[in-house]
């Protein structure tokens, strides 16, 4: 067992005591008891199901034509990989994806280095900024829809109409758009919470030195907090872009994927073709997909927490 | 020119500068929240209007109609759900933080990372086997395997931000306990437990803001016994009628509790959202 963990990078840590050499089996068990409960129902719920699917995905399914199952080999994937309604979602997801990582991370910086400042009733304007990812997403994707983006009575409109812009009709006319503008809103403080952790993770020493020596704001902001947010943008731009490509609720509340197929991604059609076409060697094969690129963004996101890990251990 | 006084006049228009915009841009991110809020109080005449109405009676007549409207079974379910899988989440994730920090087990590195791993897939790459199985087991449209599948979601986060919370506890003090000779589990129950309760407070509060705005596998797995508040709000999705004010209405009470769980445990929000790697 030890020798196990030496072998894992840099496993040791300051903080845990020396293992001893050897433990009877016994032992092992008895300090694994307190951790089978959730290894278990998490194996039973997350990795079951996942084997499951890779099982369906191998299999000529549907549910309302059951004559036809049976063993179909990677069949499943090639009418997946060759359909052109997965690859218009492909290229949706990662428009939407990009799109709103990137405009999220860019105000979640700016807000964060607002923040970091001191003036009067910061903590209620940090209350106030934290409040759009708090809000259920189901509701805020039904109050965008009908209260921002409505093109007779919707605020944007609105809002617009003071600079003599004319009505319009942002989910017909703009639906990306309009779903990356109501998913930014969302995720901005998502960033904005991880990048201000690292700001105020900065020491304050280092950033005297830097004015008594007299550098400037933007030069001490570029080198030397931008250095230090590195790993701290880098995570969060990796666990949003996990976590916005699962986007599920505003597309299936404000546009159901459309019109068309302008704004379905991979979630939505999944979903679709799971619970509406009941194609579910397809809907499988997709489902497949969708996590080996999850696990490509995932291996570059654990290795930034493990960093982060390393360094605080 | 001294430096003290070319500090200060530099320092102080840039400030109150700061201040203002700060406080700017939270208004404009918090105004779709506000108009919601606004908007439930209104009669529908008033909810959708161009230019739109700022000055008006509040009514609660659409709090009343919503929950004239069946609401409450809804609210019951996700009370249900949230706090009966919050509560499992914490029995769960607390033992297996401390065999994960404390006390490791062989390996406690594999375990940490398989966690957050799980965390990370996709939710529509499971739905269908998931489905199958509550089919098969009588469980579809149950409100047991929703809180279950809401623990899975959510013992991930809690295992890491609790570890996190274990191993800021001072390291004396667990010594002396053992030294002491107190046993395994009272060692656990006297004074690791009261030691980390704001901390496990924390936790739950964070699980069960994400259980409760969970809607993705609530759509799909429930439909008339065990639907929760977010499949009530589906109820809104088509624009017929005059309905904007009891949409604000509904979204309003279905938001709430997380907004008000979510200010409380903001000193923590960062430790949860980035899955205990960032405090």
């Amino acid at each position: 067992m030890s020798t196990s963990l030496a072998a894992a990078p840099a496993a040791t840590s300051r903080r845990r005591a020396p293992e001893p050499p050897k433990r009877t089996a016994a032992e092992r068990w008895k300090r694994r008891g307190p951790l089978l409960p959730a290894l278990l129902i998490t194996i039973l719920l997350t990795q079951l199901p996942l084997l499951g699917t890779l099982y369906y995905s191998l299999r000529s399914q549907n549910l309302l034509r059951p004559e036809t199952n049976g063993f179909a080999g990677l069949s499943n994937y090639a009418t997946v990989l060759g359909d052109e309604y997965f690859r218009a979602a492909v290229v949706n997801t990662l428009v939407l994806t990009a799109s709103t990582v990137v405009l999220s991370m860019a105000l979640g910086i700016a807000f964060a280095v607002l923040l970091d400042k001191k003036f009067l009733g910061r903590g209620v304007v940090r209350t106030l900024l934290i409040t759009p990812f708090l809000v259920m997403p189901a509701a805020a994707a039904l109050l965008w829809k009908h209260a921002m983006f409505n093109p007779l009575f919707g605020m944007l409109n609105w809002l617009l109409s003071v600079f003599g812009v004319d009505k319009i009709d942002w989910v017909s006319q703009f639906p990306m758009p309009s779903i990356v503008l109501m998913l930014t809103w969302q995720w901005t403080p998502f960033m904005m919470l991880i990048v201000l952790a690292g700001l105020q993770s900065q020491s304050t020493e280092i950033l005297e030195a830097a004015r008594v020596d007299g550098a400037g704001a933007w030069a001490t902001f570029r080198r030397i907090t931008l250095p230090h947010l590195r790993r701290f943008i880098e995570l969060a731009i990796l666990l949003g872009s996990i976590f916005v490509v699962q986007t599920f609720d505003p597309i299936f509340l404000i546009t159901q994927g459309g019109p068309g197929q302008a704004t379905t991604n991979l979630p939505f059609l999944i979903y679709q073709t799971t619970f509406r076409a009941f194609e579910v060697g397809e809907a499988a094969a997709a489902g497949v997909i969708v996590v080996v690129g999850t696990i490509v963004i995932a291996t570059f996101a654990l290795r930034v927490i493990s960093s982060l890990f390393q360094e605080e251990t | 020119m001294s430096t003290a006084t070319r500090r200060t006049r530099r320092v102080r228009p840039g400030s109150v500068v700061t201040g203002l915009l700060a406080w700017v841009v939270a208004l404009v991110m918090f105004f779709p929240v506000l108009w919601m809020f606004v908007t439930g109080f209104k009669q529908e005449s008033q909810a959708a209007t161009d230019p739109p109405t700022w000055l008006f009676t509040p009514t609660l007549e659409q709090f009343r109609a919503i929950l004239g409207r069946d609401f409450v079974p809804y609210l019951l379910n996700s009370l249900m759900a949230s706090v009966g899988s919050t509560a499992l989440v914490i029995v769960l994730a607390t033992p297996a933080a401390y065999a994960l920090s404390l006390a490791p087990v062989g390996r406690w590195k594999d375990s940490l990372f398989f966690f957050i791993s799980t965390r990370m897939m996709p939710p529509v790459a499971i739905i269908l086997p998931l489905y199958l199985m509550a089919n098969n087991l009588g469980l579809l449209d149950n409100i047991t395997m929703l809180s279950l599948i809401y623990t899975v979601m959510n013992l991930p986060i809690a295992v890491w931000m609790i570890r996190s919370f274990l191993l800021e506890l001072p390291k004396e003090v667990l010594e002396a306990a053992r030294v002491d000779g107190a046993a395994f589990g009272a060692e656990i129950r006297r004074i690791i437990l009261p030691m980390i309760a704001p901390g496990l407070a924390a936790t739950g509060l964070i699980c069960f803001i994400f259980a409760w705005n969970e809607f993705f596998f609530a759509v799909s797995l429930t439909s008339t016994n065990a639907p929760t508040v977010p499949v009530f709000l589906t109820g809104f999705v088509t624009s017929e009628g005059l309905f904007l004010a009891r949409l604000s209405a509904a979204a309003t009470m279905a938001a709430l509790p997380v907004i008000l769980a979510g200010w409380v445990a903001q000193k923590w929000l960062v430790r949860g959202l980035s899955l205990g790697a960032v405090k």
